[in-house]
């Protein structure tokens, strides 16, 4: 095993080129607002949609915080009835389309995937500044929708009575349609990078899994969101034109709307979970420094839950009205997706099993997600059974499920990853023992808030309820949920502040603060380059072979260690340590 | 008698209310299985993070753990077991599914309508009542249908739901063997009285039941004066859903501070009974400004009798009864012919007369 000194000898040896010293990063370089704003950069792009969606997620949040303050009291709260219903259709309408939907593929993948690959950007640089441009479009017509009044629908605009509302549907249709075109883009970008530039040696086995969930998600969204596009079309029709195609006075059928609407959804639900699972075996592998068990079973069953995806919609509709026998059909498939969700958690328990598990901030983050995600899972199971669904469609017990697998689930992962990327993104260490807190209040204040939600829902509490005066025996239920939504809400505004508080006094990353062997880690310097790579790598191992990259022991399986990466860390490793007493891992020797 | 008025009420569990119907305990069962093989693999899971996360936590920096050798056997028994425990699942959903939601041949029909936001019972009789009155231990069939938008029919303490739509029948069924009132919510999101559009299964003795039909329950207001019997209305008939009689203005204009006073964009001019019927029966016809049309109609829902109690009404609270909307009936009620009303003629009225529909009329 080489010694310290010999590292300190690498490092100062190491010699960048001129002009690529790791003060020249993405980040400063090219300087200049407008730089920005038209820049190709894949990193850039990221973090402009990064701040975008985080404004998003802020005003959703407050719409929620909202929802849940009316509910504290029978009888107006807050606000009346028509403003409750616009808060908490703007509430989903923000939170799905401008924030969840793009949220991990847009920020994370677009900064990650070229660099994890070995590449410089992605296939097509300035199709990915003009899906940014195209997302930014939309945003802008559901906002000016949001101050003409919003749109009181719900976020799923069931026909007749989004046909009939008085409110700026229209807008807000259009808004979604044209952000549709964000994400069909940044689909198609992704899987043609994926498929056509990775590095010499980086073969589809050894993709990290991070990369196996984009790739699966970019099918969804290329295949799906063309439906939701055409459904706002129609919807936009049917309330300018009359065309009765939903209007059962001319002709048409109300529940074929929630076919199209579904139909794409039901898929968008793994567009938003799939990415998740990536960051999820990331986290699980690195702060286990294990390899995550079963590499090919979850890289397979990500494909296989973007491919079923297409076929359950019908679950949301049990009691719509639709043909029993359709019912029965959609509910066995609905089983059928459930298995490799499953599989991938027990997957990633056994990726601890002889590891050696770190609980920093993102472990805990994931750590929380692998507790969450179980439990929206097996409540899906128990509303996809018929029998059960009936009495539990439309209830909280339906919103507590998607919000487990969402916010419990996704957002959770969100947080995870960006705590954990965050060095590698902004040359700074956050604070590790707010970024605890910031677990554990995220924690405990989510299951607080949504549990509880559970029973009120099995217990006969439907969704979308401005009052509940025919049960007012809940209200200490819903008032145990709306406390546990501000501690939630604390928790989130503490990682915000950890967040920008790293950004000015943050300790400077090294290259490699985790010790983990994707490329990102292993040969790009904390920021990146602005074409990420000096070189392009030669990739010799696969993506959680810790063992092999960082030095065997004596106890290893006998390869020799990967060469010393030619590119130096931002810090000297033995300078740099956690302000909680914590020791980093050491560098490669 | 049973009616649910706190959390913990006879018969309810922490996750359940209590079961009303006969099918009720068959989904419960499902529930309650699915339920408890879930808590077991959660709490599972959870022993399983908290376990291996101590068990395995990094001792020193320089740890290396030795790559683990992965077991097929293992891959696959929790790929195998997981899907048999699903597929056991599906089958007992489908199961308790068809088992739960085919009505008995001889079940009582009661038509439902559904509208914003409230809920009208047809009965066979042709009684319309706004509260589902029926007998203990009788199946009772419910062919339900919308006025305008979505709604959902759902009554948790009987585990029975469906949407209510506008241009097809749907159906839910129960029997209820327990005397009691039982909570019917809308459950499809239909707009701003969406929570308000509740309602009640009554379920009564047999002998009770059919007093009820012959009776209407009590709605027939036959001992009523006019002016009571159109506050009932008022309340009965759900048009407190949309109007104030404080003066306030709601989805509908308040019913305070209108009568006889001039109408914009109509050639009779004044607020009088006429008006009322005309907005009773076709609503749609004129909208009072700054309002929406959001009124249905009602015609087939209130006879003559009832517009003309309600006119009675609006009149006592605008001050303007006459001695007939006061006058029990029983005797020959002087106002009683609105039945062949028509609309008055030219300029305001003084509103403290009784339009009187003896004077030649032309409609509108």
């Amino acid at each position: 095993m080489a010694t310290t000194s010999q590292a300190a000898t690498a490092v100062a040896t190491a010699a960048y080129p001129p002009g690529h010293e790791p003060v020249h990063n993405y980040l400063k370089e090219p300087k200049g607002i407008k730089s920005w704003l038209l820049t190709v950069d894949h990193k850039r792009i990221g973090i402009m949609y990064l701040i975008s969606v985080a404004v998003a997620f802020a005003i959703g949040g407050i719409l929620a915080l909202l929802v849940r303050a009316e509910l504290f009291t029978l009888g107006p709260t807050l606000m009346e009835a028509d403003t409750y219903n616009r808060v908490f259709t703007m509430h989903g309408i923000v939170m799905v389309f401008a924030f969840i939907i793009p949220s991990i593929m847009a920020t994370l993948g677009n900064f990650l995937l070229p660099i994890m690959i070995g590449a410089k950007d992605v296939a097509f640089p300035r199709l990915n500044l003009a899906s940014l441009y195209i997302y930014w479009l939309g945003m802008l017509f559901a906002l000016s929708s949001v101050v003409t009044g919003g749109v009181d629908t719900g976020w799923t605009f069931y026909t007749p009575y989004s046909k009939e509302t008085g409110t700026f549907v229209l807008m807000m249709g259009l808004g979604v349609f044209i952000a549709g075109f964000s994400s069909i883009l940044t689909g198609l970008n992704f899987i043609v990078t994926i498929h056509k530039m990775r590095a010499p040696g980086m073969t589809w086995n050894r993709l990290p899994l991070f990369l196996w969930s984009v790739y699966a998600t970019s099918i969804v969204q290329i295949l799906a969101t063309p439906v939701i596009g055409i459904t706002m079309v129609l919807l936009a029709l049917e309330r300018a034109l009359s065309i009765g195609i939903f209007d059962p006075a001319l002709g048409g059928d109300p529940v074929l709307f929630q076919h199209f609407f579904w139909f794409y959804s039901h898929p968008a639900v793994y567009i938003m979970i799939l990415p998740a699972f990536g960051i999820i075996s990331e986290l699980m592998g690195t702060f286990s420094r294990q390899k995550v068990y079963g590499y090919r079973a979850v890289a397979l069953s990500s494909l296989a839950i973007a491919l079923l995806g297409f076929l359950v919609w019908g679950h949301h509709m049990f009691t719509s009205g639709q043909s029993p026998l359709s019912s029965v059909v959609f509910s066995m498939i609905s089983f059928l997706i459930g298995v490799p969700s499953g599989i991938k958690v027990f997957n990633w328990l056994a990726t601890m099993f002889r590891g050696s598990v770190w609980l920093q901030t993102p472990m805990l983050y994931a750590l929380s997600f692998l507790f969450q995600f179980t439990i929206g899972g097996v409540t899906g199971i128990m509303v996809g059974a018929l029998a059960a669904d009936i009495h539990l469609h439309d209830t909280y017990f339906v919103v507590s499920h998607f919000h487990y697998v969402m916010m419990g689930g996704t957002v959770v992962s969100l947080l995870g990853g960006l705590h954990y990327w965050w060095p590698k993104m902004t040359g700074r260490l956050y604070n590790e023992r707010l970024g605890k807190l910031s677990a554990l209040l995220v924690f405990l204040g989510f299951n607080m808030t949504f549990f509880v939600q559970f029973i009120m829902g099995s217990q006969g509490m439907p969704r979308r309820y401005y009052d509940y005066p025919d049960m007012p025996w809940m209200q200490p239920l819903h008032q145990l949920s709306t406390v546990g939504s501000w501690i939630l809400g604390l928790g989130l505004l503490v990682v915000l502040v950890n967040g920008l508080w790293s950004l000015r006094r943050g300790k400077l990353a090294p290259g490699n603060p985790w010790g983990a062997v994707t490329l990102e880690w292993s040969y790009c310097t904390s920021p990146p380059d602005p074409h990420n790579f000096h070189r392009t790598p030669l990739v010799t191992h696969g993506p959680y072979d810790f063992h092999a990259v960082l030095g065997g022991d004596g106890a290893g399986d006998g390869h020799d260690p990967a060469p010393i990466p030619d590119v130096a860390v931002g810090a000297p490793q033995e300078s740099v340590s956690v302000e909680d007493g914590t020791t980093q891992p050491t560098q490669p020797k | 008698m049973y009616e649910r008025t706190e959390f913990w009420t006879e018969g309810a569990s922490l996750w359940l209310p209590p079961q009303g119907s006969t099918t009720a305990h068959e989904i419960d069962a499902l529930f309650n299985f699915i339920l408890w093989t879930s808590t077991v693999l959660t709490i599972g899971v959870a022993v399983g993070i908290v376990y291996l996360a101590w068990r395995y936590r990094r001792r020193s920096p320089a740890d290396r753990p030795v790559p683990v050798k992965e077991s097929k056997a293992l891959e696959l028994s929790w790929s195998i077991i997981p899907t048999l425990l699903v597929l056991v699942v599906f089958f007992w959903g489908f199961r308790a599914y068809v088992g739960t939601s085919i009505p008995p041949v001889d079940a009582y029909v009661v038509n439902v309508k559904g509208q914003k936001w409230f809920w009208t019972f047809e009965y066979p009789t042709g009684l319309n009542t706004d509260e589902l009155v029926v007998p203990e231990g009788q199946p009772v069939k419910l062919v339900m249908t919308s006025q305008d938008v979505l709604h959902s029919f759902y009554v948790p303490e009987f585990r029975i739901k469906m949407d209510v739509l506008p241009n097809r029948y749907t159906y839910v069924w129960f029997n209820a063997p327990a005397r009691g009132v039982y909570q019917i919510v809308c459950t499809e999101y239909c707009g701003t009285g969406h929570s308000n559009m509740g309602g009640h299964i009554r379920v009564v003795g047999r002998d009770e039941f059919y007093e009820f039909l012959r009776t209407g329950g009590g709605d027939a207001g036959a001992d009523l004066p006019p002016a009571e019997y159109g506050e009932q209305l008022y309340t009965s008939k759900r048009c407190n859903t949309c109007h104030t009689v404080d003066g306030t203005s709601a989805t509908g204009p308040s019913w305070l501070g209108i009568w006889g006073q001039p109408r914009p964009g109509s050639t009779s001019g004044v607020v009088d009974d006429n008006y009322i019927r005309e907005s009773v029966l076709d609503p749609a016809a004129f909208i009072a400004p700054g309002f929406q049309p959001q009124m249905p109609s009602y015609e087939g829902q209130l006879d003559d009798r009832a517009i003309g109690a309600i006119a009675a009404y609006i009149r006592q609270i605008n001050g303007a009864a006459t001695p007939a909307d006061l006058a029990p009936p029983g005797g020959a009620a002087p106002a009683d012919t609105l039945g062949t009303a028509d609309a008055p003629e030219g300029g305001a009225g003084d509103p403290s007369e009784p339009v009187g529909l003896d004077e030649a009329q032309q409609n509108e």
